[in-house]
């Protein structure tokens, strides 16, 4: 076997945590150990707000499992790092061999060291200096720039071996998956709610998705969209239970009862009441939403109290003061923009008002709603909602 | 029985890539694009096919769009990103042993008034990345430049010299004719540094008329077919379904073993030589370092490609003189690596396939010989 690389995952926020630091070590650790397990045999070790991720076979995809990393939260840096022998001849030799394609087309250079093992005979400004040297004698066309060098060599001597790396990836930064507990997040198959659920799972929250359907008017197409849409958020949130609400029944009698222009406002507070009832049973303690204010008529400030009125556990808008723009430039980083401009009907934009209120006023949305008693049309769909789990594809 | 040695110019189609194709003939024949049901699975087949191709050039499903072939793909790829990213910048850098699928169209754009640099390989018989790499400058749209050599295996340093230009000239386009490369060499998509990569099914199991162009999100092409908007506008027209779904199933049915497939391709290869070793007068024309050992080029002096094309196939072993593609005619490509006249004139190619044996090899050599005492005298 060639040269071996290991994956140093530097961790983030969750560095600073105190004595219960280890359990959000440890659920970083299942969350990688889940994502990449399909790549080969990988050895997980935890030191000094490091995971040193090892393949263990030569058949293991290390530069997959690096991309993969990239997405998984809780993770601030990540390096690909050549293992060597704890001997400076060998760690320059291998050093100038393996960073050779990116020294050929740099101008500047510097090396770093950390010797994180004392017993190591060279402090490491020593190895900086003679390191350096060597570089510059193999690579004459390099200048040294110490502030912003184009390759920063990184020389680390640990316990058993030294590892050579040069630039550092961007980790996702955040808190661990599932470190904040559950919530369910309403997924409309729009460019917005992707982004909030991505935020909130970036704060270590696990997220569940609700999603209506009301065939004949929104198609298959339309589910098959937001599934993809959970695939794809998947690769950031860790894996994604899906409930589909059959929702035909209630947008038909809200159309036929309630007066047009409140349509909409009333279908959101049922979307709510069922939302709480399936998070009750499946143990999520919040609903998360991608409203932003004053985007669309219901998501005026007077809208959102008609809608939060028939919330009892908080509902979270991470998107609340964003501007579309923004919103968009989070949804094409984590790809979900794409699949959410796909033009298919989705159960928003069935029986849409012509006007809706923009101003709606709590009273008399209530008294609209009782025109029809939905208790029975909600419990049912309750019932009848299907659960599929998401996962990362590949 | 035959002996099939003949494989990068097609493969014999394996068993479940005819079997997914005809499936999608008698039972799965719904249009992608229809919204009911049967459309919903046809499309279903359409994405099976691109994870299936996107797990095993590692890249995202999304990127892979469909087109009837390598040589489409090749052609959109070339022509469409001169479109896009040619308004200014007029000058295209390509090696000159490329596929005609690639050189063709870029011929075209030379008339259409493009400076076009074509890099040949030194005279050790390589082609110096150095080279491709001091040749792009500012003005450069697209450097295309295929993986593997159809003509004698030669792998090209694709990723060495892309790596330089994409950091160096990010906006240049990068394009790789990966065709004789997939599911032969390990390939991953973005460790190639590739915008655009050109694969066909029928060089690996697969069936004729299908094909995919790999597409890095964020690079946009002017499409060559206009029309109903599939592939999301990059190439117009109902996708091939049956082909599409033989494209995956061959590629599915490949992926698990490849690693194992190259290593027993290189036994094979190694065998052949040791054999050939044996024999006076026959020169080998493909570097086995430097070599994809799925293609081996040999010239068996005194006689005619031809000739020893037609003594081998009355034996019923099957192999190329020069590439397929240009029907006999001599090989300009073989001049490139510096061959003599008398090798190129009586060069024939071998290209051997997972299902080739030992004993095709044996029986392939003692062909060689038999025409070398028949023929020569």
């Amino acid at each position: 076997m060639g040269k071996k690389e290991i994956i140093l995952a530097k961790l983030g926020e969750i560095a600073l945590k105190g004595q219960n630091k280890h359990i959000f070590e440890q659920m970083l650790v299942s969350n990688i150990k889940r994502r990449i397990k399909s790549l080969g045999k990988f050895s997980y070790t935890r030191a000094q707000s490091t995971i040193y991720v090892e393949p263990l076979e030569p058949s293991c995809d290390v530069g997959e499992a690096l991309s993969r990393m990239q997405k998984i939260f809780g993770i601030a840096s990540l390096s690909l790092a050549l293992e060597v022998e704890k001997n400076f001849d060998d760690i320059s030799l291998k050093a100038a061999e393996y960073l050779k394609d990116e020294l050929d087309f740099a101008r500047t250079f510097k090396v770093s060291a950390k010797r994180a093992d004392k017993s190591f005979p060279m402090k490491s400004p020593e190895i900086c200096e003679r390191l350096g040297g060597y570089i510059l004698e193999k690579f004459p066309h390099l200048k040294v720039d110490v502030n912003h060098p184009d390759v920063n060599i990184m020389v680390e001597i640990r316990e058993k071996h030294a590892y050579i790396h040069s630039s550092k990836l961007d980790g996702a930064g955040g808190m661990p998956v599932g470190s904040s507990g559950e919530a369910l997040l309403l997924l409309s198959g729009g460019i917005d709610s992707p982004v909030a659920g991505y935020m909130m799972a970036k704060r270590g929250i696990h997220i569940s998705a609700i999603h209506y359907v009301s065939p004949p008017y929104t198609s298959e197409r339309a589910r098959m969209k937001v599934e993809r849409l959970c695939e794809k958020m998947s690769a950031y949130c860790g894996n994604i239970r899906f409930y589909c609400v059959p929702f035909t029944e209630i947008q038909e009698k809200i159309k036929q009862h309630c007066p047009e222009e409140l349509f909409t406002i009333i279908m959101r507070r049922l979307m709510m009441e069922i939302a709480q009832k399936i998070a009750a049973k499946n143990n999520l303690l919040a609903l998360i939403t991608g409203e932003s204010v004053g985007q669309v008529a219901s998501q005026t400030l007077m809208a959102i109290n008609c809608t939060d009125a028939v919330c009892k556990i908080p509902v979270f808008r991470p998107l609340i003061g964003m501007d579309k723009t923004e919103i968009i430039e989070i949804a094409r980083k984590i790809d979900t923009y794409d699949i959410s401009i796909e033009p298919y009907e989705d159960c928003c934009t069935v029986f849409t008002p012509r006007h809706p209120k923009t101003k709606p006023q709590l009273a008399e949305v209530e008294a609209a709603e009782t025109a029809f008693d939905f208790s029975e049309l909600i419990e049912t769909a309750v019932e009848n909602t299907t659960v599929t789990t998401f996962s990362p594809n590949p | 029985m035959n002996i099939y040695l003949d494989n990068a110019s097609t493969t014999k189609p394996c068993e479940p890539a005819v079997s997914a194709a005809f499936y999608c003939m008698v039972e799965n024949y719904g249009n992608p694009s229809s919204l009911h049901k049967m459309g919903i699975e046809a499309e279903k087949v359409l994405n099976d096919t691109r994870r299936a191709i996107a797990s095993a050039i590692a890249c995202a499903p999304e990127n892979v769009y469909f087109t009837s072939g390598a040589t489409e793909s090749n052609n959109a790829a070339i022509l469409g990103a001169a479109e896009i990213y040619g308004k200014r910048k007029k000058k295209i850098i390509t090696t000159s042993i490329e596929h005609p699928s690639v050189a063709e169209p870029i011929k075209r754009l030379e008339e259409l008034g493009y400076e076009v640099v074509r890099i040949s390989p030194s005279p050790n018989g390589e082609i110096e990345y150095d080279d491709i790499i001091s040749a792009v400058d500012d003005n450069t749209c697209l450097v295309s430049c295929m993986l593997v050599n159809n003509e004698n295996g030669y792998i090209l340093p694709v990723k060495r010299a892309f790596m330089a230009i994409k950091r160096n000239f990010p906006e240049c386009i990068t394009h790789c004719d990966a065709v004789q490369g997939f599911m032969k060499i390990p390939i991953r998509a973005n460790e190639l540094y590739a915008d655009l990569i050109s694969i066909s099914a029928h060089k690996i199991h697969g069936i004729k008329g299908v094909g995919a162009l790999i597409m890095k999100k964020g690079i946009r092409i002017s499409p060559i077919l206009r029309g109903g908007g599939q592939e999301k506008g990059v190439r117009s027209g109902t996708e091939s379904v049956p082909l599409i779904a033989g494209f995956g199933a061959a590629v599915s049915a490949l992926s698990p073993t490849l690693q194992q497939a190259i290593k027993n391709a290189e036994e094979i290869n190694e065998y052949l030589r040791s054999k050939l070793s044996d024999i006076d007068g026959i020169s080998i024309n493909s570097k086995q370092e430097s070599c994809s050992p799925f293609i081996i080029n040999i010239s068996v002096e005194g006689i005619r490609s031809e000739i020893m094309l037609h003594h081998l196939e009355s034996k019923g072993i099957f192999v190329s003189s020069g590439s397929a593609c240009s029907k006999g005619a001599k090989s300009s490509i073989l001049k490139e690596f510096g061959l003599s006249d008398k090798l190129i004139d009586s060069a024939i190619r071998v290209s051997i396939s997972r299902e080739t044996t030992w004993g095709d090899i044996d029986a392939l050599v003692s062909g060689i010989r038999d025409g070398k005492e028949k023929l020569l005298k």
